[in-house]
């Protein structure tokens, strides 16, 4: 584990170096259009274009370190509880998230065991939980906000169900493969006990799919938190990681936007990361060959 | 028990597929006594397995009755009259040796199980190997686990499909001589399917060989080798000459054909 940490450094730093390197020079063509008035007075030459184009207020693309800065100064320079800390944001967002993971996967653990039970499910629902999924979830996101605004429930639930209704999903579809994972053998072998459809599922087609939960988890942590940002647009950007993206573009202001960008691809790494945790601890705790 | 242990009666049983029907089994008689150690031989394509699943209930005959225990194979089923060892151990990969074998009895509510554990591992020489994960333990050794699995709940007849198949022939001898001394312990009925010509000579008191094509029974043999027999017995006349019964019992079924 530790040798492979180190041997993925100098490449992952390699390709980190290099995207830095583009993305400050891209900044000069991208500014051109706000700066090159500036630049022009400051008397031009290569000093001040560099000058003027790192240090706009409202870049068309900020430069890497401007971002930096607004992201340290918002999640460190500011207490956790005020509006202006991307904390506090992150926060609104990742416990909508969170409630709409746990919702999502406990809805499509329960379809999944329902598909895998009644055979005539598996014909008529599939093709339901499929085409719901080809629905574009930003048309779908107001109105779902806007109805269940109506009947009076707003804040956490609405958003968490947007969450829900994007990470059901992958999990329905995991665990129909994982519940049908285990051998016909074994499934011979409890019908030879006379076992009951509880037992043959508690005691072999749940533990033979937590393997591919697991993998079903990963994909869902990470777009429960793209649903519960989609989630926060139409909200009226009260508070949130959408929140924060839609005052920024509101007001121009492309910095915050991207720190909040990076406030969100941050809160998913972790996220993702810590599900494989979960994994791996669960695996051991089963078992499983290290 | 008073009565035989399985009774058949022009037993067959027919696979509609999508090529035709095929005949597994052809008017199959077959009576097995108690404490007799029965083996079917033949090759693949005989019927043997699909007739020790219909003997479990895992497959339905089309026609013909069969009993077991004197009960219908569902009936025996649903009594928990038979243990049943399959091809491959299937153990459970999550569950170690001692809850491996502690299936049955969660599954049945059986009581005792840490002593029931206790004395079926020590029948299969595993006793030290509770904690261990399957992945831990070779072929054969999983294979114990999965006998001593399937003598848990104490069943009286006690099934067996090629359960040696895929283990060289080294452990598969050790293993021979060990189910036969647990054979001799335990008084049980035991049905054993093979295509082994000596496993099946030196395992059983009665030999059945089939025959593909419709799977039929061709020959029944009953050997008089003593129960406490040892692997030296396959040099022997009387070994070769039942051996030789076998084979010949095969040929005619014109089994070595195509």
């Amino acid at each position: 584990m530790k040798t492979e940490a180190r041997g993925s450094f100098v490449p992952v730093a390699a390709i980190s170096l290099i995207i830095l390197v583009i993305w400050y020079a891209m900044t000069v063509p991208m500014n051109a259009v706000v700066a090159d008035s500036k630049i022009a007075a400051a008397g031009g030459g290569l000093a001040n274009t560099i000058e003027v184009s790192w240090s706009l207020a409202r870049p068309v693309l900020p430069a890497p370190h401007q971002v930096a800065i607004e992201f340290w100064n918002t999640v460190f320079g500011v207490a956790p509880w005020k509006v202006k800390s991307l904390v506090y944001h992150a926060w609104v967002t990742l416990s909508s998230t969170l409630l709409g993971f746990v919702l999502g996967t406990l809805l499509g653990i329960v379809l999944a065991v329902a598909i895998v039970h009644v055979r005539s499910l598996q014909k008529s629902l599939l093709p339901w939980i499929i085409a719901s999924q080809t629905v574009p979830i930003l048309a779908i996101a107001p109105m779902v906000i806007v109805v269940l605004g109506s009947v009076g429930l707003t804040g956490l639930l609405p958003k968490s169900l947007i969450s829900m209704y994007l990470c059901f999903f992958p999990v329905t579809i995991g665990m129909v493969k994982g519940l049908n994972s285990p051998e016909p053998m074994q499934l011979d072998l409890m019908r030879t006990y006379h076992a009951s459809a509880w037992d043959v599922l508690r005691k072999l087609r749940l533990p033979a799919s937590v393997p591919f939960l697991f993998a079903s988890l990963k994909v869902a942590i990470a777009i429960a938190l793209v649903g519960a940002i989609v989630g926060e647009l139409p909200t009226g950007a009260i508070a949130g990681i959408g929140a924060r993206l839609l005052n920024g573009s509101y007001y121009g202001q492309t910095i915050q936007i991207w720190a909040a960008l990076f406030a969100a691809a941050f809160m998913a790494a972790t996220l993702v990361w810590f599900v494989g945790v979960a994994d791996r601890v669960t695996a051991r705790l089963m078992g499983a060959r290290p | 028990m008073a009565g035989p242990v399985i009774t058949a009666r022009d037993l067959s049983l027919t696979f509609e597929t999508a090529d035709g029907p095929v005949y597994a089994l052809s008017n199959v008689q077959l009576d097995v006594e108690e404490g007799e150690f029965v083996s079917f031989i033949g090759p693949s394509g005989c019927g043997k397995t699909t007739l020790l699943r219909v003997i479990a209930d895992l497959e339905q005959a089309t026609s013909g009755t069969i009993t077991v225990n004197g009960m219908t194979p569902d009936q025996a089923r649903r009594a928990r009259a038979y243990g049943y060892v399959f091809q491959a151990p299937a153990l459970f990969a999550w569950r170690t040796v001692e809850k491996n074998v502690a299936l049955p009895l969660e599954v049945m509510g059986v009581a005792d199980a840490a002593s029931r554990i206790k004395r079926n591992l020590e029948l299969v020489n595993l006793l030290g190997f509770e904690k261990k994960y399957p992945w831990q333990l070779s072929g054969g050794m999983q294979q114990r686990v999965s006998i001593a699995r399937a003598l848990a709940f104490d069943p009286k007849l006690l099934l067996m499909d090629e359960p040696f198949g895929a283990l060289d022939e080294i452990v598969r001898d050790k293993l021979n001589q060990q189910l036969l001394s647990l054979w001799d312990a335990t008084k049980k009925t035991v049905i054993f399917v093979t295509h082994s010509i000596q496993e099946a000579v030196f395992l059983s008191t009665k030999i059945v060989v089939m025959s593909p094509r419709p799977g039929r029974i061709i020959d029944v043999i009953e050997t008089k080798f003593p129960r406490g027999r040892t692997l030296d017995i396959r040099e022997t006349p009387e070994f070769l000459k039942v051996a030789h019964r076998v084979r010949e019992g095969l040929r005619a079924g014109r089994s070595y054909e195509d």
